[in-house]
């Protein structure tokens, strides 16, 4: 008996690269074919809710997030369940649908000891689904390190030293390496086999190196700029991957932007954007003082004051961390580069789905996909969230009641 | 034969749905009395579906109690390629208003057998008890719905192979490629119209001033299989001024003169309003 259907009319969605004055219509957690819906099983809708006018998009896709609203998924070993249901629960209001908890590098007992209890999980009404995790390190540079800590960065000796080191790679969506690491040709490939996205980042690989990488299977790019060398005319390093011509035809490279005005500049943001918009996402890299009001707080032993976005060691202008949200990061990368609404939308929700090759359920608006959807003002402040056509956050009440 | 000549495309939009409004609010359809309308795709009748939606969504017309017949569809076309009809439809007009899904008809141009889709089609037209009122258009060679020049004007709903012309002129919503342009259609005939109660046909534009022209100054012809209509008992033509430019003086001038009476025709109803004078003239005596 199929469930409850619910046309959202009056609002203009995302469809195929353009906002287009559609509707959208979900049943029982999908996006449906509206044509099918009236003309195959002759359905009226139960259900017409008007958006207002407003932009409706796919939820947003964070690939890396360190934590939130004081949770640190490497540190905070106790309490993991509750932790990842408060982060859960509180992206929502940001408009983030489903994300990938982060875990920095850490030493292997606490990958064995956090790694099975972050597993993959449907968004529900409690909280954005769980797409995996990304392990950001041990396998990375010294020298580019940046706030990892160092005792605990470590060598291949082999694919063993992976299993070893993590444990398990069932919850596991993606990993950071730095391929100049001995051995990880090898490790990128069989992580490839496995489907585990592999990231490029904290490294000192030149161009070469990670033209190799990507021939080996590595698809992404942390964090493009930070914690890499610097682009340099005659070794572009990482950044040269972005208009590289080895890259395989089949592969399209993905490159995670801090797009928050502090951790990347502007303009260096403009020059990623125009030189290879479509593999372009957004990511938030937030620390557990993401969504936490302004003000100073202690977060494991540190004091941080959190101020005009930005979290600094409090006494001090050193910055402890990204805690932008996923909205703001939307604006400011639509603010920044010029692009289009369309564009800046896309790089927080289709290109992330894409890079996980997950975007038939998420990222798009597609007939059958997953109905994780968002409602936005003109200038793309989220005014309500919606996850598996359930109405998660609502503050207008945009959606009755009854819906919601 | 009524002619009604108005400024300009909305206005000729305009006055028909709010023609077709008033035909249904005067039916009052209820359960057990639906109001059987037959539709046209195109550009056309666009602003006429635009301005019906009006009228639903601000409560004045629900289309409950209405069972729409669609005049024609491409033959292999699949459904949901946004040039079908089913599409067209759909978009400009059915998702936005209270029709139920079952009362809508159209013809399935992928049918495994469509001489029995389009039998059926007719058979379904008689079922719902004929239909009231035939909205049409009609193409710069005065053909309605897919009755090319050359139709039979006693044709029922069958398949049809396309002109040349109207081959070329739907290429470009096909990308300008010929081969991806559908040769034939389903379209209910020249007589499936006719036995309509009313028909109405909507012609604007100066690129249809001759086919109008041929409709209702030439001699009914199957060459221009819109002129049939002239014999219909009770048909009414709709155009903008541009459409006019082939007509005689004399015909305009007439036409025009009877634009008081033809007004009359779409006035804003109160569709409560009989019923309460009614009631009242009940309660004083």
């Amino acid at each position: 008996m199929p469930g409850k259907l619910i046309q959202y009319f009056n609002c203009r969605i995302l469809w195929k690269h353009k906002l287009i004055r559609e509707d959208l219509w979900v049943r029982d957690g999908k996006i449906q074919n509206p044509r099918k819906l009236f003309f195959d099983e002759c359905v009226m809708p139960d259900q017409r809710i008007d958006c207002g006018n407003h932009i409706l998009a796919p939820g947003y896709i964070d690939l890396q997030l360190n934590g939130a609203f004081e949770f640190d998924f490497s540190s905070n070993l106790t309490g993991i369940e509750e932790g990842l249901k408060k982060v859960s629960y509180g992206l929502l209001q940001y408009g983030v649908t489903s994300y990938c908890p982060t875990i920095v590098t850490s030493p292997a007992s606490v990958y064995k000891q956090i790694l099975p209890k972050i597993k993959r999980k449907n968004g529900s009404l409690a909280g954005a689904g769980i797409l995996g995790l990304h392990l950001e390190g041990p396998f990375i540079s010294i020298e580019k390190r940046g706030a990892h800590p160092p005792d605990h960065i470590i060598g291949l000796n082999g694919f063993n030293t992976v299993l070893e080191t993590y444990g398990s790679l069932d919850n596991v969506a993606i990993v950071t390496i730095a391929p100049e690491v001995d051995h990880a040709g090898e490790v990128i490939k069989k992580l490839r086999e496995r489907e585990i996205v592999v990231s490029l980042g904290h490294s000192t690989a030149n161009l070469q190196q990670s033209e190799k990488a990507v021939c080996e299977g590595a698809t992404l790019i942390t964090h493009l700029f930070n914690a890499m060398l610097p682009f340099h005319h005659r070794d572009p390093g990482i950044v040269g991957l972005l208009t590289s011509s080895e890259i395989p035809d089949n592969q399209q490279i993905f490159y995670g932007m801090i797009a928050d005005g502090i951790h990347t500049n502007p303009a260096a943001l403009r020059i990623a954007h125009r030189a290879h918009p479509k593999g372009l996402i957004l990511v938030t890299d937030a620390i557990s003082a993401m969504g936490l009001s302004p003000g100073v707080r202690k977060l494991g032993q540190q004091l941080i004051r959190i101020h005009d976005h930005a979290a600094y060691l409090d006494g001090t202008n050193t910055l402890a961390g990204s805690i932008a949200t996923m909205p703001h990061c939307v604006r400011h990368f639509h603010e920044a580069t010029g692009c289009s609404i369309e564009e800046a939308l896309e790089a927080a929700t289709l290109h992330p789905a894409q890079c996980l090759g997950i975007e038939k359920q998420k990222g798009t608006l597609d007939y059958d996909s997953d109905a994780d959807f968002i409602l936005l003002d003109d200038e793309l402040y989220v005014l309500a969230t919606f996850i598996a056509g359930d109405c998660a956050y609502d503050p207008y009440s945009i959606a009755p009641t009854n819906c919601c | 034969m009524r002619l009604v000549i108005l400024d300009d495309v909305d206005k000729v939009s305009t006055w028909a749905a709010k023609y077709i409004r008033n035909k249904i609010l005067a039916f009052n359809p209820g359960p057990d009395k639906y109001f059987v309308l037959g539709l046209p795709t195109g550009s056309t009748p666009m602003g006429t579906y635009k301005k019906l939606i009006e009228f639903y969504k601000s409560g004045v017309l629900s289309f409950k109690y209405v069972k729409t017949f669609n005049m024609d569809e491409y033959v292999g076309l699949p459904r949901d390629h946004p040039e079908s009809y089913h599409s067209f439809m759909f978009d400009y007009l059915f998702k936005h208003i209270d029709i139920d899904p079952k009362n809508v008809h159209i013809l399935d141009g992928n049918a495994e057998n469509l001489v029995a889709e389009c039998n059926a089609f007719e058979k379904k037209i008689s079922e719902a008890g004929g239909v009231n009122l035939f909205v049409g258009g009609i193409g710069p060679d005065g053909h309605i719905a897919f009755n090319e020049p050359g139709s039979s004007l006693v044709s029922r709903t069958r398949v049809k192979t396309l002109a040349q012309d109207t081959i070329l002129a739907n290429a470009r919503f096909f990308d300008n490629d010929l081969s991806k342009v559908p040769t034939q259609a389903l379209t209910v005939g020249v007589g499936t119209v006719m036995d309509a109660q009313e028909v109405m046909i909507l012609i604007t534009g100066a690129h249809k001033a001759y086919a109008l022209h041929k409709a209702i100054e030439g001699g009914v012809s199957h060459m221009w299989t819109v002129s049939a209509f002239q014999q219909h008992p009770k048909s009414i033509f709709i155009c903008d001024e541009n459409a006019t430019l082939e007509l005689k003086v004399k015909t305009v001038k007439y036409f025009k003169g009877l634009m008081e009476l033809h007004n009359k025709l779409v006035e804003d109803t109160d569709p409560g309003a009989e019923e309460r004078k009614r009631n009242e003239l009940q309660s004083s005596t």
